[in-house]
C-alpha cells in the first residue's frame, strides 16, 4: 500500500508540532521516522495510523483519501512504543483481540481464529508462550507479541512507535534484524520511528531525516550520510565538524588564513567535514592548531585539535593515522578531503 | 558477620519501640475495641431471643430494608457517576478539569448537617421547587427520595476518588491499542479498561456502600424521623437509644457494626490480593 502524506500541518494549542509535511511511501517500503525528540516524528506516524487529526493537509492510502477516516476504518497495525499489551489477557487472547472485536458478520469462527493466532505466534517464534500473561514475558517477547497482535488484522500498513527503545542493546540488535527480514517475507507497508540514527540507517530502505516539525532530508542511508543536504542532518547523522568560514575569491579562508579548499561562491559560510575524511599535510594551506587531547578508539586514533584565536577557539576532532605522533601540545596540520560548505 | 554496635540509622532502640507500640495498641483498644465491645455485650445482654426479636420488630425490619433501598440506589448511581467523571478527567484534557476534582471532593468538606439542609431548602415546603413537586404528587423532603438525594450526595466522591488517580496513572495507551486494532468505544470499555479498574472500582464501591448504609447526618435532617417510614438504620438506633431501648438500639448497632467489620476485611482482602493494581491509590 502507497502512503502519500501531503502538506500536512499539526498544531496542538496553537503550537505547530508539523509544518506542512509532504512525503510518498512507495509500497513495501521500509521507511524510517528519524529525528531528535520534539521533531515531531511520532506526531506525523500518529497521523498516518489515525490516532490524530490533521489540522490542514491529506493522506492518501494508496488513492483513496483517508484524511478524516478513524483508526478502525484505516485498518493499519500499530505497535506502541510501550507494546500496550492487555495485561489481563493472555499472549493469545492479546494476539485475538483485533479478530475477535469484529462485527459478527466480518468474524472468523472461535477456532479459526485460534489457528490464526497460533499460527502468528510461531511466525513470531513465540510458540509455547501463548498462556502466558504480558508480566511473564521479556521485553523482546513484548515486543514481538505486540507486534503479532498488530499483524493479526491484516493490516495495509505497519507503523512501529520507537520499536526497540524499551529493549537492552544485544536484544535491540537481533530484533532489528529479525524485524528486516520480517518485512522481506512478507511485504508490508512498514514505517518505524526511532531517534537511533544507527537504528534507521541500518534497518531501513530510506530515512526521513526530520527536525522541529519539518522533513530536512529524505533518502537512502548512503544519501543522508554521504550527501547530507542542510547544517542539520549533517550535524545530526554521524560525526562532523563545523566551522565558521568566509569564501574568499573562490577560496575557504578560516580566521583569515586560506585553508586551500576552492568554492564556487564568496561569502561567510559554515564548513562541514566528518572526522575521517581528512588528511594530514606538512606544508602548504590547511587548518591547523594544537591537540588538547588524543584517544584510542578501536582501530583508530582520535585526536581533538584546537582551532582559530585563543579568544574563540574551535575544538574539532580528526582521526589522524595509529602510528602519528600526537601528543598534547603538538600542532596538527590538516586539510578536508571530504566536505562541504552551507551558506 | 553482624557487627553488634551497629545501629540502623532510621530504627529506633527497643523500649522505643515497645513504648510506641503499646501506645498504639492501647489507644486502639481504648477507642475501637471497647466501644465494639461494647456494642455486642449490650446487644446480647437479654440474650439470643430478645436480641433477635428486637431486630425483627416492625420499625426496625423497616428501617433495615430502607437502608438496603437507599445503598442499592445511591451506590449504582455513584459507580456510574465516578465512572463517569474518572473517564472524563484521565482521558480528556478540557478547561475547568481541577475545578471539578475540587468539586467531586467537596461532600468530603462540607458537614453532612449542611448537605442535608440543602436539600430541605431546595425541595422543602418553603422553597421554590417543593411545593410545584408536591403538586406533581412528589414529595421530596421527610420521604424516601430526599434520603436518596442525600445520601447520593455524601457518597459521590468515593468511587470517583478511587478510579481517578488510577486512571490518570494507566493513560490511555491501552485503550489506543485496542482502538487501532478495531474495537469500538464501548467494546475499548468493556475489554480493556473496565479489567484494567475493575479492583480499584470494587474497592470504591466497598467503601460507598459502607459509608451509603452508614450516613447519620444528612439523612437525619432530610428524614423527618417517621418510624416504620422515613428511618434508615442509624436513625433508628438514636431513636431507640432515646427511648431507653437500649437492646434494641444495640441490636441494629451491631449489624452496622458487623457491616464495618465486613467492610473492612474485604477491603483488607482486596489491598493485600491486588495492591499493586490499587498501587495509584495507595500514594494519596
Amino acid at each position: 500500500m502507497e502512503i502519500r502524506v501531503e502538506k500536512i500541518r499539526k498544531e496542538f494549542d496553537l503550537y505547530p508540532a508539523l509544518h506542512d509535511v509532504s512525503l510518498k511511501i512507495e509500497s513495501g517500503e521500509l521507511i524510517a521516522l528519524l529525528g531528535p525528540s520534539g521533531s515531531g516524528k511520532t506526531t506525523l506516524l500518529r497521523l498516518i495510523a489515525g490516532l490524530e487529526q490533521p489540522t490542514l493537509g491529506r493522506i492518501f492510502f494508496g488513492e483513496e483519501d483517508a484524511s478524516y477516516k478513524t483508526v478502525q476504518e484505516r485498518n493499519v497495525g500499530f505497535v506502541f512504543q510501550h507494546y500496550a499489551l492487555f495485561r489481563h489477557m493472555n499472549v493469545a487472547q492479546n494476539v485475538a483481540f483485533g479478530l475477535t472485536v469484529r462485527p459478527r458478520h466480518q468474524r472468523p469462527p472461535k477456532a479459526e481464529i485460534r489457528r490464526r493466532a497460533l499460527e502468528l505466534l510461531d511466525m513470531m517464534q513465540l510458540t509455547g508462550l501463548e498462556k502466558r500473561f504480558p508480566n511473564q514475558l521479556s521485553g523482546g517477547q513484548r515486543q514481538r507479541v505486540a507486534l503479532a497482535r498488530a499483524m493479526a488484522i491484516e493490516p495495509r500498513v505497519l507503523l512501529l512507535d520507537e520499536p526497540f527503545g524499551a529493549l537492552d542493546a544485544k536484544v535491540r540488535k537481533e530484533l532489528r534484524r529479525w524485524l528486516r527480514e520480517f518485512h522481506d517475507r512478507t511485504g508490508h507497508t512498514t514505517v518505524f520511528v526511532t531517534h537511533d540514527q544507527e537504528e534507521a540507517l541500518e534497518l531501513a530502505d530510506r530515512v526521513v531525516v526530520m527536525s522541529q516539525g519539518k522533513i530536512e532530508q529524505v533518502g537512502s542511508s548512503d544519501d543522508v550520510y554521504d550527501r547530507p543536504n542542510s547544517p542539520f542532518v549533517f550535524s545530526f547523522i554521524g560525526e562532523s565538524a563545523n566551522l565558521p568560514v568566509s569564501v574568499i575569491d573562490g577560496t575557504v579562508h578560516f580566521h583569515g588564513q586560506s585553508t586551500g579548499l576552492a568554492a564556487q561562491r564568496d561569502g561567510e559560510a559554515h564548513l562541514f567535514f566528518r572526522p575521517q575524511d581528512v588528511s594530514l599535510v606538512e606544508e602548504g594551506p590547511g587548518l591547523s592548531g594544537p591537540v588538547t587531547s588524543s584517544r584510542r578508539l578501536a582501530g583508530t586514533r582520535i585526536a581533538e585539535v584546537e582551532l582559530g584565536s585563543a579568544k574563540s577557539p574551535c575544538h574539532v576532532e580528526i582521526e589522524v593515522p595509529l602510528d602519528a605522533s600526537v601528543s598534547n601540545g603538538t600542532t596538527l596540520a590538516f586539510r578536508p578531503t571530504r566536505w562541504k560548505l552551507f551558506y | 558477620m553482624r557487627n553488634e554496635h551497629f545501629r540502623n540509622p532510621i530504627s529506633e532502640t527497643a523500649p522505643v519501640r515497645w513504648a510506641l507500640i503499646l501506645a498504639v495498641l492501647a489507644f486502639l483498644a481504648l477507642f475501637v475495641l471497647l466501644p465494639l465491645l461494647v456494642v455486642f455485650t449490650q446487644a446480647f445482654r437479654e440474650g439470643w431471643s430478645a436480641y433477635f426479636s428486637a431486630l425483627g420488630e416492625p420499625d426496625a425490619v423497616s428501617a433495615i430494608r430502607l437502608t438496603l433501598l437507599v445503598a442499592a440506589i445511591a451506590v449504582p448511581a455513584n459507580l456510574i457517576f465516578g465512572l463517569a467523571a474518572s473517564w472524563a478527567i484521565a482521558k480528556f484534557d478540557f478547561k475547568g478539569k481541577a475545578f471539578l476534582i475540587t468539586l467531586i471532593d467537596l461532600p468530603f468538606s462540607v458537614s453532612p448537617v449542611i448537605s442535608g439542609l440543602v436539600y430541605v431548602l431546595l425541595f422543602g415546603a418553603n422553597s421554590v421547587l417543593g411545593p410545584f413537586l408536591k403538586s406533581h404528587g412528589l414529595q421530596v423532603v421527610f420521604a424516601v427520595p430526599g434520603i436518596v438525594l442525600a445520601t447520593i450526595f455524601v457518597t459521590f466522591p468515593f468511587v470517583a476518588r478511587e478510579l481517578i488517580p488510577l486512571m490518570q496513572e494507566q493513560g490511555t495507551g491501552d485503550e489506543e491499542a485496542a482502538i487501532s486494532l478495531g474495537a469500538n468505544g464501548w467494546q475499548a470499555f468493556w475489554y480493556v479498561t473496565l479489567p484494567n479498574i475493575k479492583w480499584g472500582l470494587l474497592y470504591g464501591v466497598l467503601l460507598c456502600n459502607a459509608r451509603a448504609m452508614g450516613e447519620f447526618g444528612a439523612v437525619s435532617v432530610v428524614s423527618g424521623h417517621i418510624r416504620g417510614l422515613t428511618n434508615t438504620m442509624p436513625l433508628h438506633v438514636e431513636i431507640l437509644y432515646n427511648d431507653y431501648n437500649i437492646v434494641g438500639a444495640f441490636a441494629v448497632a451491631s449489624l452496622l457494626a458487623l457491616l464495618a467489620l465486613l467492610t473492612l476485611v474485604l477491603r483488607t482482602i482486596l489491598e493485600t490480593q491486588y495492591g499493586s493494581e490499587l498501587s495509584a491509590t495507595q500514594k494519596h
